[in-house]
């Protein structure tokens, strides 16, 4: 079993008819998600890409029995349609947009509390690359051709430096089993905790690369989080060395405001934890074969 | 977004904190006739810049007469101030607030901050006023108050009091901090700002509770359901390198150095920065192209990045994903055709359509040095660059 998602999650698309939408379904299908149709209000009892598609959420789930959503709204939405998603009584929602309100998350994340822990579903990102279980299933808009199969986990804030190390472990024959990508936005729907507990229970996974930037506390957490309760080696990377104190970078969260928002800040922290960490994000493959290579 | 300390104030008046008399000027002319208008026997000119620490750097001033706010408010206006918080090009002072000054008893620190951590907006006060909250953090946290707001159902009047009482506001002093609390939080949640900081909130000699100074950041990606806080927009207070950018749908960031990096995605945007000086080399720029970049928007970021005149090499990093090389490759083939590419070019492409991304710039018959791999298009730029100087010195 993966994280997450596998070949057999059943996947409704929100916003499934629009041009992203349908352009990363497809992509999703032809990667061997198990796509079973989407939602667009409006356009309830219509057939896209040969599948159903449905008013609401709650319709989809009833006719399809799908645990899990890709939500390809725009930012505006985006908050409406996890909450609607978790009162469908999914079980996960990667969320893609770029761009959504702090104010919406804040209010989702208040709004998740009102389902027991048990049948709380777990959301992902915003301003995420998404999920992708290599060989198995994607759930995300990231190039899957890069991912080769293996035994590396990887969660990274950034969509792209994502795809960077899994790009180094192609290279160092270690390969993938579980990409998540969390997000750039100041407030996520899961945190590198939450990954990192799923990667620590998933037997398919044998260490974890975990890639940070500037700005929050979610590096200082993951580092504590790994001294006390990680059995398998996690290699850190921290992006921003050289980023300037009070500029936001691009992400809406990567701004260094606090202490311990800095990345040389983060990368001590994550030594002291006892972390592996690379100091440069061209060596995230080195670090990791050399981890894996002592561990043998 | 920031906003002008007169517009904070007048948003949280309009949500009941307490705030000084006053009014904003263009002219000299009007600042005396404000005051004037104002009336009292000492009024405050204050640059409206977009930063802090304006007291230090000469732009709050305290005057007598009617003459001196006209001296003042003629010094101030089209000046450029600097301040520790604005960079050595400081900012133009276009407009002044003309204040009744009031004689201070006291002052408070006060502000409303999203905690990460808990994700939850978060008041901080400290009794320190004035002092750097972080300062105090440090040294006297005794003096630090701080309470967690629950989204579903707001501030609760028992919490407003909490922070009254424990920021030593006595007697009739606590209702007027109570409405400053309030009036903070609520003005917080309901224009979507990201951060409110009152430094001070005073007491007046005369018992009066009154927000001093007052500033308010907005969260970007609320403006489009924000029309009004929109339009408080000054880009004069902006890097019109960033403005344009933006305009473009690029996340511009100008630093010092001299190599230009337009690269996809913010981490990876970061992480080529952090390569080049982990190489020898400094970036002269953070750029993100963002996702789904179309030609026009790659040779727009061309156009940016060479505007600068100290970059002396580019680097193009791209890791495509939602992007498409071969959509960069052309962008890069068309910038270079418009714009005289006169420095040394340096391009990574990775992910989606890769060989055919290559193809075009192979086959583009231009100068190029192509990069497979992250290290090695830093190392090459910095090796350009260093070639670059010598030649130059020659």
């Amino acid at each position: 079993m993966s994280i997450l998602i596998d070949e057999n999650t059943k996947v409704i698309f929100q916003g499934f008819t629009g041009d992203k939408g349908t352009f990363h379904a497809k992509e999703a299908i032809e990667y061997g998600t198990k796509i079973v149709g989407g939602v667009t209000p409006g356009k309830g009892g219509q057939t896209h890409l040969g599948l159903p598609v449905f008013n609401t959420v709650k319709e989809a789930v009833k006719a399809t029995g799908a645990t899990a959503t890709q939500i390809f709204v725009p930012a505006p939405f985006a908050a409406d349609a996890v909450m609607e998603a978790a009162d469908a009584g999914l079980e996960l929602a990667v969320v893609i947009a770029e761009g959504v309100p702090t104010q919406d998350m804040m209010k989702v994340k208040r709004y998740l509390l009102r389902y027991p822990p048990d049948y709380r579903m777990t959301v992902v990102g915003p301003n995420c690359a998404g999920v992708i279980s290599v060989g198995k299933a994607m759930l995300g808009i990231m190039p899957p051709h890069i991912y080769t199969k293996g035994r590396i986990g990887i969660v990274a804030r950034s969509g792209t430096l994502g795809y960077e190390a899994a790009a180094q472990m192609a290279k160092y024959g270690l390969g993938v089993s579980t990409s998540a990508g969390i997000g750039g936005d100041p407030i996520n729907g899961s945190s590198f905790v939450d990954m990192l507990k799923r990667f620590e229970k998933d037997d398919e996974t044998d260490a974890v690369m975990l890639i940070g930037e500037i700005g929050g506390p979610q590096e200082a957490e993951a580092a504590a989080f790994v001294k006390e309760h990680m059995t398998k080696p996690v290699v850190g990377f921290v992006a921003g060395l050289t980023a300037p104190a009070g500029r936001r970078m691009g992400h809406a969260g990567a701004i260094v405001s606090a202490f311990g928002d800095t990345a040389a800040e983060k990368t001590e922290i994550m030594r002291q934890a006892g972390m592996a960490v690379a100091t440069s994000p061209a060596e995230l493959g080195e670090v990791m074969a050399s981890v894996m290579g002592q561990k043998v | 977004m920031d906003i002008h300390e007169h517009q904070a104030k007048d948003i949280l008046a309009g949500f009941g904190v307490p705030v000084p008399t006053g009014m904003v000027a263009y002219t000299a002319a009007q600042a005396v006739q404000l005051a004037e208008e104002i009336g009292g026997e000492r009024w405050a000119v204050k640059a409206q810049i977009h930063s802090g620490a304006r007291g230090k750097a000469g732009g709050i001033k305290l005057c007598r007469t009617l003459d001196e706010v006209q001296a003042a408010a003629h010094e101030l206006l089209g000046n450029v101030l600097v301040t520790t918080q604005t960079g050595p090009a400081g900012k133009v002072c276009h407009r002044v607030l003309i204040e009744k000054a009031v004689p201070i008893a006291s002052e408070i620190y006060l502000a409303l901050v999203l905690d990460r951590g808990l994700q939850r907006v978060t008041i901080i006060g400290s009794a320190e006023g004035g002092m750097d909250i972080e300062q105090v953090a440090a040294t006297k946290p005794e003096a630090i108050v701080k309470i967690v707001i629950e989204p579903a159902v707001g501030i609760q009047a028992f919490q407003a009091r909490e922070v009254a009482f424990g920021l030593g506001f006595k007697g009739k002093q606590v209702k007027g901090a109570v409405a400053a609390i309030n009036g903070a939080y609520r003005a917080f949640r309901d224009l979507d700002a990201s951060m409110v900081e009152i430094n001070p909130l005073i007491v007046t000699e005369r018992g009066e509770v009154l927000a001093l100074d007052a500033k308010m950041s907005f969260d970007d990606n609320s403006l489009f359901r924000r029309p009004q806080i929109n339009e408080l927009r000054d880009y004069t207070q902006e890097d019109p390198r960033e403005v344009e950018a933006a305009e473009h749908g690029l996340s511009y960031i100008g630093l010092d150095g001299e190599i230009g990096c337009i690269v996809n995605g913010a981490g990876l945007a970061m992480a080529t920065m952090d390569l080049i000086k982990h190489a020898g080399g400094e970036p002269a720029n953070f750029l993100d192209i963002g996702g789904g970049a179309s030609p026009e928007r790659v040779a727009n970021a061309f156009r940016l990045v060479m505007s600068d005149p100290q970059v002396k090499v580019i680097l193009v990093n791209i890791f495509a994903g939602i992007n498409h090389c071969d959509w960069v490759a052309q962008g890069i083939i068309q910038a270079i055709g418009e714009v005289n590419l006169k420095v040394p070019l340096v391009v990574r492409l990775a992910g989606t359509n890769v060989e055919e991304g290559r193809r075009i710039l192979a086959e583009s018959g231009l100068a190029i040095t192509s990069a497979e791999e992250l290290s090695d298009a830093a190392e090459a730029a910095v090796k350009a660059l260093k070639s670059a100087q010598r030649g130059a010195r020659v």
